[in-house]
């Protein structure tokens, strides 16, 4: 397989040092968060779309089979071909054959995650096959050979200036265009228009496919989606197997919470849906090709399948405190953000990205506005247990995190341990303390937890030697001094008794 | 070496050993009111006809909204205003929607426009299937007066005509309007506004690829 991903650390630093990187992004999630939030304060059934929405996922997926199966037939009944892929190399070369039976060597895309993240675009280009992406952002990332930093909008680290100039290089017509966004908008209009109305073969990704119906969803705003899904002779899309939903009335419920959760709108501007081949009207051929590339890895993790159900919307992404600092490309994967942090690792079979369960302060503000209630908090740490537990990097045996830890325990298993560890800690912060804190770094291995972080010193006396200490008072005093200070008590003050381990 | 659709299809069951035989495979709907997945699949009560929020939350969405009783007049009067000599019409739009100064191309099943035809024309005049008044969405199912869905996407204005009865509350409502067309094996189309972006430093530009113009004609 491909090599291991840079550490999450060091592309957040390289993010952290991004001034403009980091303006960008702030506006961005702001702004996408507060549309968010007024139009989710609009449907007084929330609450009760966001259950649905969970229920619908947690049965799609925990029958999966057979909602393949189904959607398998139905799409089949209804003159589509389906296709099975169980990696990205198997996927991508379906594409190239099926491109090259159409007698083609371009293919149009709408904007698609299961295409970037099988690394489509490269594969077909080995193939000597041009694929051009087709959404503004997309079409951005892909002049500049960059890679897309949030899973709406693409393109948010870079300026309106950084994109005139890359027009002005790249797009044929487009050498005076100025800054103005609606400018850009136009010149990348007219020369996609041109692909649009002669490429032969489309490639698209699925936000939704109906098993019972095999109807296919896209749902986007440039139109850039019913361009590629309607004027080729030739439609190939990719979908992730999780991404079927049992149900047609299934839509009623996610075609609410997506585009109100995604973009911010009540409805995003344009919804394609098709079932199969129509005649008459729209690509004669329909080809899906169904992509497992570890979804079943996923799926066999019974606490973190849940995973699975994201819908791709990025609102997790726009209120992550980490995210909006870092940026995307930091996580190194195709999903960023706190989705990316539970889904990339375990897609990866726990082989790569295996860093980024840590890249989250487990605040929880990702599960308050998830549209289907994924528990990200719960599975980051399930999938840091599972990492250490396989002793991941950093975390092998002789990790002096691991063996601190360990230490730690053992004191904390014994009184008497304990209080000679605190005496100990005493006497060992007084040369460093000053005023109360300790605000230098500590030698060894505390070297890089102290690095950004300002102690408080030990207090010159633990609450077990004022609570020793006021008992034998109290015994002459009824206990008064007790009241001093509420709110503590319980086991703590069991005398004699060996804390419970 | 096994094929990759039972390598795959046995790898989920596999995967899913612990999920219990006997457990639905569906979610079947909502359940009765107060549960927690009760969500409102119908107007709230004591709402106002859906066609005043309609017209409401499609203008929001920076389509032009024209309240009308004569269709051919308001077309005249749309075209006019937007400077559209020629429009495409599906092959069963009706006469009598089309003002007499105007010309028209209409698409027949036997002998579809070129798509460089549609890239020519100043405009396309459809009827909907539906409308939903909670998202200002119209919904085409590509069956009567509505046309093959490259026809309401190439030419740069589209004009839609919306009957006040065909205006839902709800999405949940549109869909299930939808439902036979499905069946039917016809596509589906939501438009909600005009196309858009905002993929540059995230301001909104209105018009990129779809038609960049879209005016409701709403008959009441």
């Amino acid at each position: 397989m491909t090599a291991r991903t840079p550490p999450f650390a060091d592309g957040a630093r390289e993010g952290l040092a991004n001034p403009q990187l980091r303006r960008n992004l702030r506006k961005a999630t702001t702004t996408i968060r507060d549309k968010r939030a007024a139009v989710v304060a609009e449907c007084d059934d929330w609450d009760e779309l966001r259950e649905a929405g969970r229920r619908i996922k947690a049965h799609a997926v925990r029958h999966l089979d057979r909602h393949l199966a189904d959607l398998e037939r139905s799409v089949t009944e209804r003159g589509g071909v389906v296709h099975w892929a169980r990696d990205a190399a198997e996927a991508n070369a379906i594409v190239a054959r099926l491109t090259r039976a159409a007698g083609s060597d371009a293919v149009i895309k709408v904007k698609s995650l299961a295409t970037d993240e099988i690394g489509l675009n490269e594969a077909l280009a080995r193939e000597g096959i041009a694929a051009t992406e087709t959404d503004l952002a997309e079409l951005i990332v892909q002049l500049s050979e960059d890679r897309p930093s949030h899973i709406l909008v693409p393109a948010i680290h870079r300026n309106r200036m950084e994109i005139a100039e890359l027009f002005r290089a790249h797009l044929p017509g487009a050498q005076d265009v100025s800054s103005d966004p609606a400018a850009l908008t136009a010149a990348a209009r007219a020369h996609l228009r041109e692909k649009f109305l002669s490429v032969r073969v489309g490639v698209s990704g699925a936000n939704f496919a109906v098993a019972e119906t095999g109807t296919v969803c896209v749902v986007e705003s440039e139109g850039n989606g019913r361009m590629c899904t309607t004027l080729p002779e030739v439609l190939i899309t990719v979908m992730g197997i999780e991404k079927v939903l049992p149900r047609f009335a299934d839509l009623e419920v996610m075609l609410q919470l997506l585009p109100r959760s995604s973009t911010g709108e009540r409805m995003n501007p344009y919804t394609s849906l098709w079932t199969g081949v129509r005649e008459h009207d729209g690509p004669q051929a329909f080809h899906l090709i169904l992509l497992d590339n570890g979804r079943t890895s996923v799926l066999a993790d019974e606490a973190g399948r849940d995973a699975l159900h994201c819908i791709r919307c990025s609102a997790c992404l726009n209120v992550c405190p980490v995210y909006e600092r870092t940026g995307g490309h930091a996580y190194g994967a195709t999903y960023p953000g706190p989705i990316g942090a539970i889904l990339a690792p375990q897609l990866a079979g726990l082989q790569d990205h295996d860093d980024l369960p840590w890249a989250s302060s487990l605040c929880g503000a990702c599960y308050e506005v998830c549209p289907v209630k994924i528990d990200i908090p719960s599975i980051l740490v399930h999938l840091r247990r599972r990492v250490v537990a396989q002793g991941g990097p950093g975390h092998g045996r002789l990790d002096p995190e691991r063996l601190a830890m360990a230490a730690l325990g053992r004191v904390f298993l014994h009184r008497r341990r304990y209080e000679a560890a605190q005496k100990a800690a005493r006497v060992g912060a007084w040369p460093l303390s000053r005023d109360g804190r300790i605000e230098r770094r500590l030698p060894g291995p505390l070297k890089g937890w102290t690095a950004m972080r300002d102690l408080k010193a030990p207090p010159a006396e633990s609450f077990r030697e004022w609570w020793a200490a006021s008992r034998s008072q109290g015994d002459r005093d009824a206990g008064s001094s007790l009241r001093e200070r509420p709110g503590r008590g319980g086991s703590e003050g069991g005398g004699d008794s060996e804390p419970r381990a | 070496m096994t094929d990759a659709r039972s390598a795959i299809l046995g790898a989920v069951r596999a995967a899913l050993a612990d999920v219990p035989g006997d457990e639905a495979a569906r979610w079947d709907g909502p359940g009765p009111a107060g549960s927690p997945d009760a969500y409102r699949d119908g107007p709230p009560d004591g709402a106002a006809a859906p066609v005043d929020l309609f017209e409401e939350r499609v203008a929001d969405y920076r389509a032009e909204v024209v309240r009308c009783t004569s269709v051919a007049e308001a077309v005249a009067a749309v075209c006019a205003r937007q400077g559209a000599r020629r429009l495409a019409i599906p092959p069963d739009v009706p006469e009598a929607w089309l003002p007499g100064a105007l010309a028209w191309e209409r698409d027949a099943p036997g002998r579809p426009l070129a798509t460089a035809a549609l890239d020519a024309v100043d405009g396309v005049l459809t009827g909907a299937a539906v409308a939903i008044a909670a998202t200002g969405t119209i919904a085409l199912d590509h069956g009567p007066r509505q046309g093959r869905r490259a026809l309401t996407l190439v030419p740069d204005l589209h004009l839609c005509v919306v009957r006040a009865d065909q205006v839902v509350a709800t999405v949940p409502e549109g869909l299930r309007r939808l439902r036979g067309a499905v069946d039917d094996g016809r596509p589906l189309t939501l438009v909600s506004g005009p196309s858009a972006t905002s993929d540059i430093e995230l301001e909104r530009v209105e018009g990129v690829h779809g038609p960049r113009r879209l005016v409701v004609l709403v008959v009441r």
